[in-house]
C-alpha cells in the first residue's frame, strides 16, 4: 500500500510522461520544446448580427484566423491537416466535444462546430468519421444538433446511445467510468468548451467540460469541484486523445451559471485556443472577472467561487499545464 | 377510566384518519403548468419533467447543488412558445419551505431586477421572470427578447401562479 507521498510521486512521474507524449506540438518547433505555451485569444466584435444572431460566415473566418495563428499555417487547411495527422487521427475518428449543459441559449453554437467540422473534411477527414458528441441527446439538441448514428453522414449522438465502460477507473480520490466514446470511438478529440460562470467552480470552460465524458459527473462536484476537475484532465486517456481546445467564447454567461440567465448574458465575440488546458482556463478566469467587474460585481475569488481547481491542474501531482500567466504566450488576433 | 380510553381512542382513530387525508393531499401536487390557450398566446410545448433532488443533476448539473442546499424537494420543468414565436421554460422547484424559495430567489438579484406583483414577491428581468410563493420558486426565461417579451412572461407567471 504506498502512502500518499508516494502515490503524488508516481502521480508526478506519469503526468510528465503523459505530459510529453500527449500535447500536439502545433504552438512550437522542434527547435523550441521548452517555449511557453500558446494561447490564441480571436476576436471579431461584429459576430453577433444586428438581429442577435451569430453571423455563420465570420465566424468561420474567425476559426480560420485563430487556427492559423495558433500554428503558423497561413492556410486553414494545411493546419488542419498537421492537426489531424499529429493527433493520430489520419483515417480514423475525431471527436468533437460539445457542451449543451447550460441548456438552450447557453451552450456551443452550432454554426462554430459545424465550420469546424467542415474544415476537417477539408483536410480529407470523412464526414463518417467525424462525431460531434456530448452527455445525451439532450444536451446535444440543447446545442441546435440533430441526433445521427448513420456512418455516411457526420455523426452526433451521445454517451447514452454509446454507453459507458464497465471497469470503474481511479486517480487520486476520483473515481469514474469513461464513456466508449472517448476511450473506443475517437482517436482524438477537439474540445469545445463555452465559456461560464459555474456555481461550484466559478468558471467552466476547458477543463470543466471533461465532465462530460464520464457517467456520473456530480461526483466530481465536492469542493468547488476541486481536486475533481483536475483529476479527471489526469486520466491517461484524457490526456492522450483530448489534443486541442477550441473554445467558444462568443457568447458566455458572467454570473449565475453555468445554466442560462439571460439578465446575466454577455457576447465576448471570441474564440480562444491553445492545447494547454490550464493555460486556457486561467486566461478564462481573468476574462470573467474583467466582465464581472465592469458589471459591478465581486470578482469570483471575492465571492468565495475561485476557480481553485486551476492551480491544483498546474501542480506537480497533477502537471496539467500553467497557470502563470508570464510562462503563457497569449497572442490576440 | 374505560370512557377515557375510549376518548384516546377516539382521538388516535381522527388523528390517523386526518393525518393520512393530509398525506393524501401532499400526494396529490397541483400541476402548476397552464394548459395550452389558458393564458391568451401561451401554448405548452412539451410535456412536464419531474426530478427528485437526487436526479436534479440530469437537468441543471451545476446548478443543482444549490437547489438541493437550499431544501428543494421536486422540481418540474416544461417548454412553452408564445403566439407560435417566442420560446420559454418554466421550472417550478417546491421546496421544503418558503425559507428555501427565498433564499434561490434573493440569489443573484441584481441592481437590473424590477420588483413586480406575482406571488408572495416577484422579480423581472427583460427576459426573465422569477418569483416565489409559499414554498414555491418559480422560473420563466424567454430565450428570444422582443418588444412582448416581458409583458408575455407576467401573464405566463400569473397564470402558474394561479395554479400554485
Amino acid at each position: 500500500m504506498k502512502n500518499r507521498r508516494e502515490f503524488l510521486k508516481d502521480a508526478a512521474t506519469t503526468a510528465a510522461l503523459l505530459s510529453a507524449q500527449s500535447g500536439l506540438g502545433l504552438s512550437r518547433t522542434k527547435q523550441h520544446e521548452n517555449e511557453k505555451p500558446k494561447v490564441v485569444i480571436a476576436h471579431d466584435p461584429a459576430l453577433h448580427g444586428t438581429d442577435g444572431k451569430l453571423d455563420s460566415a465570420r465566424v468561420a473566418a474567425l476559426l480560420d484566423r485563430a487556427i492559423s495563428t495558433y500554428t503558423g499555417h497561413p492556410r486553414p487547411a494545411d493546419a488542419w491537416k498537421r492537426i489531424v495527422n499529429e493527433g493520430g487521427a489520419k483515417d480514423k475518428v475525431v471527436g468533437i466535444k460539445t457542451n449543451g449543459l447550460g441548456g438552450r441559449g447557453i451552450s456551443t453554437h452550432s454554426v462554430l462546430v459545424f465550420a469546424i467540422a467542415e474544415r476537417l473534411q477539408e483536410a480529407g477527414v470523412k464526414p463518417g468519421n467525424i462525431l460531434i458528441w456530448d452527455r445525451n441527446a439532450r444536451d446535444l439538441q440543447a446545442c441546435g444538433f440533430t441526433i445521427n448514428t448513420d456512418p455516411s453522414h457526420l455523426r452526433c449522438y451521445g454517451s447514452d446511445v454509446s454507453g459507458f465502460e464497465e471497469n470503474v477507473e481511479t486517480w487520486g480520490a476520483s473515481r469514474v467510468r469513461f464513456s466508449k466514446i472517448l476511450t473506443r470511438e475517437c482517436a482524438m478529440i477537439i474540445n469545445v468548451p463555452i465559456l461560464k460562470d459555474h456555481s461550484m467552480s466559478g468558471l467552466t470552460f476547458a477543463m470543466k467540460n471533461m465532465y462530460g465524458v464520464v457517467e456520473k459527473p456530480w461526483e466530481l462536484h465536492g469542493g468547488g469541484c476541486n481536486p475533481g476537475i483536475a483529476d479527471l484532465n489526469a486520466f491517461p486517456v484524457i490526456r492522450q486523445k483530448i489534443k486541442l481546445t477550441i473554445g467558444d467564447a462568443m457568447t458566455s454567461v458572467y454570473e449565475g451559471g453555468p445554466g442560462f440567465r439571460p439578465e446575466h448574458l454577455w457576447q465576448p465575440n471570441s474564440l480562444i485556443i491553445g492545447e494547454d488546458r490550464v493555460a486556457i482556463d486561467q486566461i478564462a478566469w481573468g476574462i470573467l472577472d474583467k466582465k464581472r467587474t465592469e458589471m459591478g460585481l465581486k470578482t469570483l475569488e471575492a465571492v468565495g467561487r475561485a476557480p481553485r481547481y486551476i492551480a491544483t491542474a498546474a501542480g506537480s501531482a497533477h502537471a496539467l499545464g500553467t497557470n502563470d500567466p508570464q510562462r503563457i504566450k497569449l497572442v490576440e488576433v | 377510566m374505560k370512557k377515557f380510553r375510549q376518548i384516546l381512542l377516539g382521538v388516535l382513530v381522527f388523528g390517523l384518519i386526518a393525518g393520512s387525508a393530509l398525506t393524501g393531499c401532499k400526494k396529490k401536487a397541483a400541476n402548476p403548468f397552464p394548459a395550452s390557450g389558458a393564458i391568451a398566446g401561451w401554448e405548452k410545448a412539451g410535456e412536464t419533467r419531474t426530478f427528485e433532488p437526487k436526479d436534479l443533476w440530469q437537468y441543471i448539473d451545476g446548478d443543482s447543488e444549490q437547489y438541493i442546499q437550499a431544501g428543494v424537494v421536486s422540481t418540474s420543468t416544461s417548454d412553452y412558445k408564445y403566439k407560435g414565436q417566442l420560446e420559454a421554460v418554466v421550472d417550478v422547484y417546491t421546496m421544503g419551505g418558503p425559507d428555501g424559495a427565498q433564499t434561490i430567489l434573493e440569489r443573484g438579484q441584481t441592481k437590473d431586477a424590477k420588483t413586480i406583483k406575482v406571488g408572495d414577491e416577484g422579480l423581472q428581468y427583460a427576459q426573465s421572470v422569477t418569483f416565489r410563493k409559499g414554498p414555491y420558486l418559480v422560473r420563466i426565461v424567454a430565450y428570444q427578447a422582443g418588444s412582448q417579451t416581458a409583458e408575455a412572461l407576467v401573464a405566463l407567471a400569473h397564470g402558474v401562479e394561479t395554479n400554485l
